[in-house]
């Protein structure tokens, strides 16, 4: 295997045949109506009945999530919680798609993957909540701390990726990012370094129409953002991002054309953001509430649960059943995130270096002497 | 200069360039983790050949050429150390660095921070730095303080063969990020190497005086030696200590000297004001107030971006400049 691999002209290996995307309609299997588009082969893993219920499960749970963390920012309970209601088909779906060796790259909009992904939601909520700057093991999760620039985890996944091919591993790595975030340098460079060396590598990009309070038609001029896949020469696919099928279908597609050493992929997911950027937004100062209306009728969760019920596979036991999965989350999630969290000064100073600096050990030593004063006043004052 | 180190074994001297690749080779030697990528840095050896023969010896692997894209190279160098890999990457000339300077500022420098211990990067960056070699803009800045500034890096700055050997074997060997500055126009200056050196964080005294320190690191430790000299001969028996490790700040040797001296001049390249050595002078006015017979005076480049090679020499800290901050430090029986 050499590092610098000439990009593989002879054809990407997607069955699907997007290598190219100058149609920038996206790709769609279940329609807003809930009814399967009959591109789709009977035979995709999506298809099977146990994998649609288990995604709608996982929906089911994303979204309690998201409405409960929406409600502990009210609570101040949370600092700050960027909402992905809506997006749930890009959130759960993707993740669905890889497997627990790939290393998955969130930004701070995508605390529902890594719930999905198995990850605590207190712990994923600790950026948010403001205890620490990430809550949980990145080694342990092979996700990477939430990404609160825009694009730049973009480079590490290409990075980490070219040393699992490098290492002979057949890791994928995984990274979203929005729309806004293509517009920034690190998106382009990333997608430039993974395809010159066809690292296995998927970028996501959560299209939902606003950076903030800024539209798609300011952020790009471009038909679709998928079609900067093909100024790198690799794949690219643009696909309903309200369509979990689809978004599971083409994230694994590209899951497998990266193992078998085919290169990055571009994945731009169609989709919107159904609340504010964050609870610090007004998001009708830029945009109708007509085009609310458009999408809350294209909800994901919605178009599957349709789905489901007419092909007769969603029993009343499994809904009752996943929700109370839900509820349960929620209210695991109110106890615990009522509680005042333990924060530890001596974290301060513990992990910016391995060994810390004297510098650092002086500052330590003097925050511990005003502590144990201030301790001391204290105890002096209640005696 | 010799192409490749095999040459070295008729004389022991070799240069500061042929120290830095003998290091990243050895390093590569003891541990097959140990990549090197950036610009031109494969099959031209760097464009001033310090990883010269590296792809030939090690294979395309170990040793690439990238995109130009120093953002790109920074990050995809975080993301191989997040699996398992100790990149050494070159940033080419100082000012290249910038477009780097995110990747390294948010993540490079946090990472371990971020995610408590979870996601050490073990990144050296290196940085060939400084002027006084005739280049055109953006090819002569002393970009350290920027990086100094920055909580989560080391930077180390190497004055000597045998430092440039073992400074950047401990960078490598190092958990944590490193930016390796490279004073650019040293790596012609040949010397016998020692391959047995500091830790990260060490200063060294380059000569022993009585009167006043001269506190210098990377290309002015050799104007620092020579204003010595040329000091001797005025009168004047001054001490030079050579920082090598920016971050961490030895502290220490520093305090020691200045205490003994009673007087200290900060010589650096890079603009004075928010330099480095405002940073310096302050810790030693910390330490050594009542020892101190006179403010602490900083020599550094002026206020200005980097001047263009026909007036460089205007900027950079001379000889008669140290000497004449030297002579300004309150000698009341002079």
């Amino acid at each position: 295997m050499t590092v610098i691999a000439a990009p593989d002209k002879t054809g990407s290996g997607f069955p699907l045949g997007f290598d190219t995307i100058l149609d920038p309609s996206p790709l769609q299997y279940l329609d807003e109506h809930g009814a399967l588009s009959g591109a789709l082969r009977d035979d995709v893993p999506e298809l099977d009945p146990k994998e649609l219920l288990a995604t709608w499960r996982a929906m089911v749970i994303g979204r309690r999530f998201d409405v409960q963390a929406t409600t502990m920012v009210r609570q101040g309970r949370l600092a700050v919680y960027p909402s992905s209601f809506g997006q749930e088909a890009c959130e759960i779906g993707a993740i669905l798609a890889l497997r627990p060796t790939d290393w998955f790259f969130p930004t701070y909009r995508d605390c529902v993957s890594m719930v999905t992904r198995g990850i605590d939601p207190v712990q994923t909520l600790t950026l948010l909540r403001g205890d620490w700057h990430c809550g949980y093991d990145s080694q342990v999760w092979r996700t990477a701390p939430q990404c609160t620039p825009l694009a730049t985890q973009a480079p590490h996944a290409a990075g980490l990726a070219l040393a699992a091919k490098l290492a002979g591993d057949d890791t994928v790595a995984l990274a979203f990012c929005g729309d806004g975030g293509t517009s920034e340098g690190d998106f382009h460079e990333a997608l430039n370094f993974a395809a010159v060396y066809q690292a296995p590598a998927i970028f996501f990009v959560q299209n939902n129409q606003y950076a903030i309070s800024v539209p798609l038609a300011k952020q790009t001029h471009a038909a679709a953002l998928a079609h900067k896949a093909v100024g790198y020469g690799m794949a690219g696919v643009r696909v309903d991002g309200n369509d979990v099928i689809a978004v599971r279908r083409v994230v694994a597609e590209a899951a497998e054309r990266a193992r078998r050493g085919q290169g990055p992929t571009l994945i731009e997911a169609v989709t919107y953001r159904m609340q504010a950027h964050t609870n610090a937004d007004d998001a009708t100062r830029y945009r109708d509430e007509s085009e609310v209306e458009y999408w809350k009728v294209r909800d994901p969760l919605a178009r599957l649960e349709t789905y489901l019920r007419a092909a007769g596979l969603l029993g009343e036991d499994v809904v009752a059943e996943a929700n109370q999965a839900a509820e349960d989350l929620a209210n695991d999630m109110r106890s615990r995130l009522g509680e005042e969290p333990e924060v530890d000064h001596r974290d301060l100073f513990r992990h910016v270096y391995a060994e810390p600096t004297p510098q650092l050990l002086e500052q330590a030593a003097a925050l511990q002497a005003e502590l144990d004063a201030e301790a001391d006043a204290e105890s002096e004052a209640a005696r | 200069m010799t192409a490749t180190l095999d040459g070295a074994a008729q004389s022991t001297e070799i240069s500061l360039a042929q120290a830095v690749n003998r290091a990243l080779r050895d390093a590569m030697t003891a541990d097959e983790k140990v990549v090197v990528f950036g610009e031109d840095v494969g099959v031209l050896g760097g464009v001033f050949r310090v990883t010269d023969g590296l792809t030939r010896d090690f294979g395309e692997q170990r040793c690439f050429d990238t995109p130009l894209a120093e953002a790109g190279i920074m990050g995809t160098a975080i993301g191989m150390a997040m699996y398992g890999f100790r990149p050494v990457v070159e940033m080419q000339f100082d000012a290249f660095s910038y477009p780097a300077f995110e990747q390294i500022a948010s993540h490079l420098a946090k990472m371990r921070n971020r995610t408590r211990g979870a996601l050490p990067l073990p990144v050296v960056v290196r940085v060939p730095y400084g002027g006084g070699i005739g280049g055109v803009e953006h090819h002569s800045d002393s970009s350290e303080g920027y990086f100094a500034a920055t909580p989560g890096l080391h930077v180390v700055t190497p004055a000597t063969v045998s430092d440039a050997y073992t400074l950047l074997r401990a960078a490598i060997e190092s958990d944590d990020p490193v930016i390796f500055m490279e004073p650019k126009r040293l790596y012609w200056s040949k010397d016998q190497l020692s391959t047995t050196g500091p830790a990260i964080g060490e200063a060294a005294v380059r000569r022993q005086g009585a009167d006043a320190t001269l506190i210098a690191y990377g290309p002015t430790v050799q104007t620092a030696l020579e204003a010595a000299e040329a000091g001797a001969a005025e009168g004047y028996d001054l001490e030079v200590v050579d920082l090598r490790s920016i971050v961490p700040f030895d502290d220490a040797t520093v305090t020691a000297s200045v205490r003994k001296t009673g007087r200290a001049v900060v010589i650096h390249e890079a603009a004075g004001f928010g330099g480095t050595g405002a940073e310096i002078a302050a810790r030693v006015s910390e330490r050594c107030f009542h020892w101190l017979e006179a403010p602490v005076r900083r020599v550094t480049g002026f206020d200005i971006p980097y001047p263009p090679p026909k007036l460089e020499r205007h900027h950079l800290p001379s000889v008669d400049r140290v000497l004449d901050a030297v002579a300004s430090l309150q000698w009341e029986d002079r």
